[in-house]
C-alpha cells in the first residue's frame, strides 16, 4: 500500500488506482504480420521485474485518466511520475 | 529411514527427556558438482528433489534455498487442499496430488497432518450457480467427487454461514469436495526435506542463485553466494521469484509476481469443521488445529515483491466474511502477512523444459500452489529425469503461450484470486 502522485489530481491513495501492468509494451504495428512466437510475446511474456520498473496506472476512482510511474517493485518506492506519450525518464534503468 | 519416528522412539526419547533426538535433515556445504540441481527449497522444490531421489534414482542432488526451508509460499498459505477443477488437464494434475496427499504422512514417515475436512465452495448469484454445478459434473465424469449443495444444504453442513436471503450477496448454494480439506504447511517441507536429505539429498539453506552459467544452448552450473556449483540439470522452482531466475539467462516468461495475503484470527474453540471458500465475495475461511481462524484475502493488483499487501485488501476480505459469518464480528486478528505468488495468463502452473538444455521451470502456480505440492514434485522430478513431461503434465508446457492452448482456470475452476 502506497500513496501514488496523480499527474493530475495530486497525491491519492493506491486503492483509488488500478495497475496496468508493465509499460511501454508496443502495439504490434502490422498484427496480420505476426508470428506466434511474436504475439506470445507481445500478449503474455512480462519482464516481472523485481527493482526498477516502468508501469502504467490508471486513476479508476478519481480522473479516470492513463499515466506512467517508475517504482522499485522490491519496496514499492514510487520514483517518478510521467504522463503517457512522454519518453520515460532517463535516469532509471 | 535412519530414524523412525513411532510410538516406540517417542517412549525412548521422552526417557531421555526429548534431548537425544537426531537432526531431521543435514546441513551440508555444497559439494562441486551435482547431477541435479533444484532452486528453491520451498515444498515443491523439496518434493521434487524427495522424488528424483527416490523414484528416479538420481543421488547426488542438492537444493538450494536463499533462506531457510519452508520460509516462503509453503509457509505462508492458507493449506487448502481439493482437487475440483473444471478441465481434465487441471482435474489429472490436480487429483494425482491429492491421492499422494492421502498417503503423505505414511509415505514420509513425518505426520502432515492431512485433514479431509471437506472444501465447500459457495454460489452468490445464477452465474455462480450455473458454473458451479458444471464444475461438479465436470469433476465427476474425471471421477473427482463432488457434490452440489442447495441453500439448506448449505447451513445443515456449515451452521453459522448467514443464508438469510437479505444479505448483499446472498448464499444461493454451493459445491463440496469431501475429499478435499487441509494439512500442517510446515510438515511438508520437513517431511520431504528429511525424507530427502535421508537418501543423500544436499539441502543447502541460505544459499542464493546469482547467475546461471551457460554453454551455448545448455547450462553448466549456478553461480550461488556459496560459490560455482557445476551442474547440467537445473529445476527452479522459485515461486514469486521465477522470473528473477529466468531473466539471468535472458528468458521471458508469461508471469507477474503479486502479493497475496492471509490472516489469521486469536484463538477460539472449535467453530467452524470444514474449508469454505467464495470467489465471489472473496472471503474464504478455516479453523486451524490450534483454534485460530485461517482467512485467505486476495491478491494486490500490481506487480510487487514486498511480502506485504494492501490494507484495502485485508479489508474488503474481511467485510466479506463478517457479512457471511456474522458470528465472528468481535473476533480479533492477530498477525496478518504476504508472499509473492507468480500468477499466468491461463491460472495453469508451467512444469515444462525449457528452450534452454537441461533447464526446467515449475512456476506459475499464483494462489493456489500448495495444494498440489507432492503431484508437482512427482512430475517435474519427472520431467527433470526423463527430459520428457509426464503425460499429467504434458499440457503445462512454456510453449501453450505460443500455441494458444491455454489451460483456461481463470474464471472456471473456483480459482480464487
Amino acid at each position: 500500500m502506497f500513496l501514488i502522485n496523480c499527474p493530475f489530481c495530486g497525491e491519492r491513495d493506491q486503492s483509488e488506482f488500478s495497475s496496468g501492468g508493465e509499460a511501454h509494451i508496443v502495439r504490434p504495428k502490422q498484427p496480420t504480420e505476426l508470428s506466434d512466437d511474436e504475439w506470445a510475446e507481445y500478449l503474455f511474456m512480462r519482464k516481472n521485474i523485481k527493482g526498477i520498473q516502468f508501469e502504467r496506472w490508471n486513476h479508476v476512482h478519481g480522473c479516470r485518466k492513463w499515466f506512467n510511474v517508475v517504482r522499485d517493485t522490491s519496496n514499492d518506492k514510487i520514483l517518478s511520475v510521467y504522463k503517457m506519450g512522454e519518453k520515460p525518464p532517463v535516469n532509471y534503468k | 529411514m535412519k530414524n523412525k519416528y513411532s510410538v516406540f522412539s517417542l517412549i525412548k526419547n521422552a526417557l531421555s527427556q526429548h534431548e537425544n533426538w537426531q537432526q531431521a535433515w543435514g546441513n551440508p556445504e555444497p559439494k562441486k558438482e551435482y547431477e541435479a540441481i533444484i532452486v528453491g527449497g520451498g515444498g515443491h522444490g523439496l518434493a521434487t528433489a524427495y522424488y528424483l531421489a527416490k523414484k528416479h534414482n538420481l543421488k547426488n542432488i542438492a537444493v538450494l534455498e536463499k533462506g531457510w526451508i519452508g520460509g516462503g509460499n509453503t509457509g505462508r498459505n492458507t493449506t487448502i487442499i481439493r482437487s475440483n477443477y473444471l478441465w481434465d488437464a487441471s482435474a489429472g494434475l490436480y487429483d494425482h496430488a491429492l491421492k499422494l496427499w492421502e498417503n503423505l504422512s505414511q509415505e514420509l514417515n513425518y505426520n502432515v497432518m492431512f485433514s479431509q475436512r471437506g472444501v465447500m465452495n459457495l454460489a452468490h448469484n445464477l452465474q455462480d450457480v450455473r458454473d458451479l454445478k458444471r464444475r461438479t459434473h465436470a469433476n465427476r465424469l474425471n471421477g473427482i467427487d463432488a457434490v452440489w449443495l442447495n441453500t439448506e444444504e448449505v447451513k445443515k453442513f456449515c451452521p453459522i454461514i448467514n443464508t438469510s436471503p437479505d444479505i448483499r450477496y446472498p448464499v444461493l448454494g454451493g459445491t463440496l469436495q469431501r475429499r478435499a480439506g487441509t494439512a500442517r504447511h510446515d510438515a511438508v517441507a520437513w517431511g520431504y526435506a528429511r525424507g530427502a536429505s535421508d537418501m543423500g539429498v544436499d539441502i543447502i539453506q541460505n544459499c542464493e542463485v546469482k547467475g546461471i552459467k551457460r554453454n551455448g544452448d545448455k547450462v553448466e552450473g549456478l553461480e550461488t553466494t556459496k560459490g560455482f556449483i557445476k551442474t547440467n540439470k537445473i529445476g527452479v522452482v522459485a515461486a514469486g521469484h521465477s522470473s528473477v531466475i529466468a531473466n539471468m539467462v535472458g528468458l521471458k516468461l508469461p508471469l507477474e509476481s503479486k502479493p497475496l495475503q492471509a490472516l489469521v484470527s486469536e484463538p477460539v474453540k472449535p467453530i467452524i469443521d470444514t474449508v469454505v471458500m467464495s470467489n465471489a465475495v472473496h472471503a474464504y475461511v478455516s479453523q486451524s488445529d490450534k483454534g485460530e481462524l485461517v482467512i485467505g484475502a486476495g491478491t494486490d493488483s500490481y506487480v510487487s515483491y514486498t511480502q506485504r499487501g494492501s490494507h484495502n485488501i485485508v479489508e474488503e476480505t474481511l467485510k466479506a466474511i463478517l457479512e457471511l459469518y456474522p458470528i465472528f464480528s468481535r473476533m480479533k486478528m492477530l498477525r496478518q502477512w504476504g508472499g509473492i505468488v507468480d500468477i499466468c495468463p491461463d491460472a495453469s502452473p508451467i512444469i515444462s523444459k525449457t528452450n534452454i538444455k537441461g533447464l526446467y521451470f515449475n512456476c506459475g502456480w499464483g494462489t493456489g500452489g500448495f495444494k498440489a505440492t507432492p503431484g508437482s514434485g512427482d512430475l517435474f522430478a519427472h520431467t527433470i529425469a526423463n527430459d520428457e513431461p509426464h503425460k499429467l503434465n504434458a499440457a503445462f508446457n512454456l510453449n501453450r503461450f505460443v500455441s494458444g492452448d491455454l489451460v483456461d482456470e481463470h474464471g472456471a475452476a473456483a480459482v480464487a484470486h
